[in-house]
């Protein structure tokens, strides 16, 4: 049990590439912090560093109350499940989960309980002796789970431990992942692209891009105020909505807010869920005449893609040069417009989010 | 072009038969000759159908050597070249897998300079260093002995290319967790990288061997005395004579037993050598 802290931590390559870019979070005692981000964001290589696979080229990790920059991943008490699995292809299930352990000079009786314990709770009793290449992708994800779990280590690491699966199978792992972490109460860190998983898993959740944080917090709060535009269109599926607006249109738009008003507001963002279709017009929302282009219909939702009028409602005082763009709304049930048809679709003040121009800061309305 | 007319399998199957044709027949004759009496033989019309001189001549080729030439017997022959072919072979493969881990898993100064140097002795072969390496050897004391026969033909790259090459196939994704699991180096090597190389390693004694086996050059010059012949110099010592007649069926009879082990190996390994060639599955 351990809490895992990290502090200002940097990766430079050997040719200058700043691949971290110091990076500062606390994952405390048996919590599940998901790292997440588009593939190059440095997601796997900060979870690499902290199982130490890769070197430290600056900051602290602590794990557990002890700087582990300099020890081997062998003394670091961690355990780490991979992509690939990386089973030992040559071993049967029993010594694939075995084999940490007696390099640990664990005594043979202990291993033995600790291995059958793991195979119990994976569901693995019946392939103890099969060799990986026998086993299916599920299974053989379950074997590397196992090979964690008998360690008992203080930390356990995920690098994308699902993304080889099948999406039933996914679903079903992720939720045994969760269990499983829940009943053992073993600090993870996993790292995944997909927004999904990291919203269902997490306790922390962290965002990154380009080497850096965007945003840590819980799951729930960071889809309700994501932080920057990067998060915004990042959690959520389908992604928020982000128009820019002139400041003018801003300021007649939220002309009683002050902090609004006075900051450099330029885009606005709201989720596809938070529109209503509607022909009401609804104080100080946001209405939007659309021409429905795409229809997605999934069963229990519909997604629907259209283009934005030229008119926007709402934005009252000076309507007209809002840049046409893609728009999509969700809503529920399988009713939907027919394609070309004109819609309106309204969303209340309270769910419209405001960024910098830049995207890079959110103001709280 | 997937046609399928009877004509071109009857004249794929005419050139493949035409062709085993050529290549076994020489075979077939050595095979022949060594069961007939030297007359037949030297006479000139010599049979194609076996004669009954078989167990005499082999006989005589394995435990008593040519009557009038004093040549040694063709066992204790087999038996030196069995020696020498095994230690080039394990030596070999000994000496390349660890190389190829040493190039392929260790961040060393020079580490590409040194797998360089290994890959331009490709082109060095015994022939080419032939005279220094008898200068090595014959200043080292090993003329006439085992180690010489072996140790100078061990160094090679071909080993070692094989096994770099199987070795960048493996995942990193095991080294990296048998790091986690507190398998250091050789740990490592032993347990994860070794099992994994059996087929490469089978594949690469099989070549090794028969390599090893079919030394004649090298052999030829560091032997002086008898008791030290590999069995293909053998061959030519026994037909090499001044004033007698060769016993050619003498020396057709040594020329079969010294196809019999490389066959051996090949059919016996055959399975695993395939294996090792075309394995892609990690």
């Amino acid at each position: 049990m351990a809490n895992v802290t990290l502090r200002d931590v940097r990766k430079t390559y050997a040719g200058g590439f700043e691949a971290i870019k110091g990076i500062n979070f606390e994952v405390g005692d048996g919590q599940f912090c998901v790292l997440v981000g588009p593939s190059g964001c440095g997601k796997s290589t900060l979870l690499r560093m902290v199982a130490g696979l890769e070197t430290i080229t600056g900051g602290d990790i602590d794990i557990g109350g002890r700087i582990v920059n300099q020890i081997e991943p062998a003394e670091r008490d961690i355990a780490m499940v991979f992509q690939n699995y990386a089973l030992y292809p040559h071993m049967s299930v029993y010594n694939n989960m075995a084999y940490g352990l007696r390099n640990r000079r664990m005594a043979e009786p202990e291993i033995d309980t600790r291995v059958q314990e793991a195979a119990r709770i994976l569901e693995l009793g019946a392939m103890l002796d099969r060799k990986p290449r026998q086993l299916s992708g599920g299974q053989r994800q379950r074997v590397a789970m196992g090979r964690a779990i008998v360690r008992q280590p203080k930390v356990f690491l995920f690098d994308e431990p699902l993304s080889n699966l099948d999406a039933k199978l996914r679903i079903a792992m992720r939720v045994e992942i969760r269990k499983l972490q829940r009943r053992l109460k073993t600090t993870s860190i996993y790292v995944t692209h997909d927004q999904l998983e990291a919203m269902t898993l997490a306790d922390i959740l962290v965002v990154m891009n380009g080497g850096q944080v965007e945003q840590i917090g819980n799951p729930l709060e960071i889809y309700q105020k994501p932080a920057t535009t990067f998060v915004a269109s990042f959690i959520g599926a389908p992604p928020m909505n982000l128009m820019p607006l002139r400041s003018d249109e801003i300021k007649s738009q939220f002309a009683g807010d002050s902090r609004a008003a006075a900051s450099d507001a330029g885009i606005l963002g709201i989720r596809p869920e938070d529109f209503v279709i509607s022909s009401d017009t609804i104080a100080g929302g946001i209405a939007l005449g659309l021409t429905v282009e795409a229809i997605e219909r999934v069963g229990a939702e519909t997604f629907i893609y259209g283009t934005r009028e030229l008119e926007v409602q709402g934005v009252a005082a000076n309507p007209g040069e809002l840049p046409p763009g893609e728009v999509i709304v969700r809503i529920p049930g399988a009713i939907a417009p027919a394609i070309g048809e004109r819609i309106r679709a309204i969303a209340p003040r309270e769910k419209l989010h405001l960024f910098s121009a830049d995207g890079r800061k959110r103001i709280d309305l | 072009m997937v046609e399928h007319r009877p004509w071109n399998d009857i004249i794929a199957y005419a050139i493949l038969t035409f062709g085993v044709f050529i290549v076994a027949f020489p075979v077939y004759l050595a095979l022949i000759a060594s069961t007939h009496d030297a007359a037949t033989v030297v006479g000139g019309n010599m049979p194609l159908s076996p004669g009954s001189h078989t167990l005499d001549n082999y006989y005589r080729a394995i435990f008593v050597g040519g009557s009038r030439t004093s040549r040694e017997p063709v066992g204790h022959m087999l038996l030196n070249s069995l020696i020498s072919a095994t230690g080039i072979a394990v030596g070999k493969i000994f000496i390349s897998i660890l190389s190829a881990y040493a190039v392929v898993y260790f961040r060393f100064p020079f580490r590409k300079t040194a797998f360089w140097i290994i890959f331009v002795t490709l082109m060095l072969p015994v022939e080419v260093r032939i005279y220094p390496t008898y200068k090595v050897v014959s200043d080292l004391h090993m003329l006439d002995t085992y180690a010489g026969l072996i140790l100078p033909l061990i160094a090679s790259a071909t080993g070692t290319l094989l096994f770099r090459q199987f070795f960048m196939t493996v995942p990193d994704e095991l080294l990296e967790a048998s790091r986690i699991d507190g398998a250091g180096p050789f740990r490592f090597f032993k347990d994860t990288l070794l099992p994994l190389s059996v087929t490469t390693i089978a594949a690469l004694f099989v070549i090794q061997f028969i390599y090893g086996w079919n030394q004649y050059l090298w052999p030829l010059l560091i032997t002086t005395q008898d008791s030290m012949q590999t069995i293909v110099t053998g061959i030519k010592k026994m037909l090499t004579t001044t004033d007698e007649l060769a016993e050619w069926q003498l020396a057709m009879a040594t020329a079969v037993l010294a196809m019999l082990p490389p066959v051996a190996v090949v059919v016996f390994m055959q399975r695993l050598f395939v294996r090792g060639l075309v394995e892609t599955e990690k």
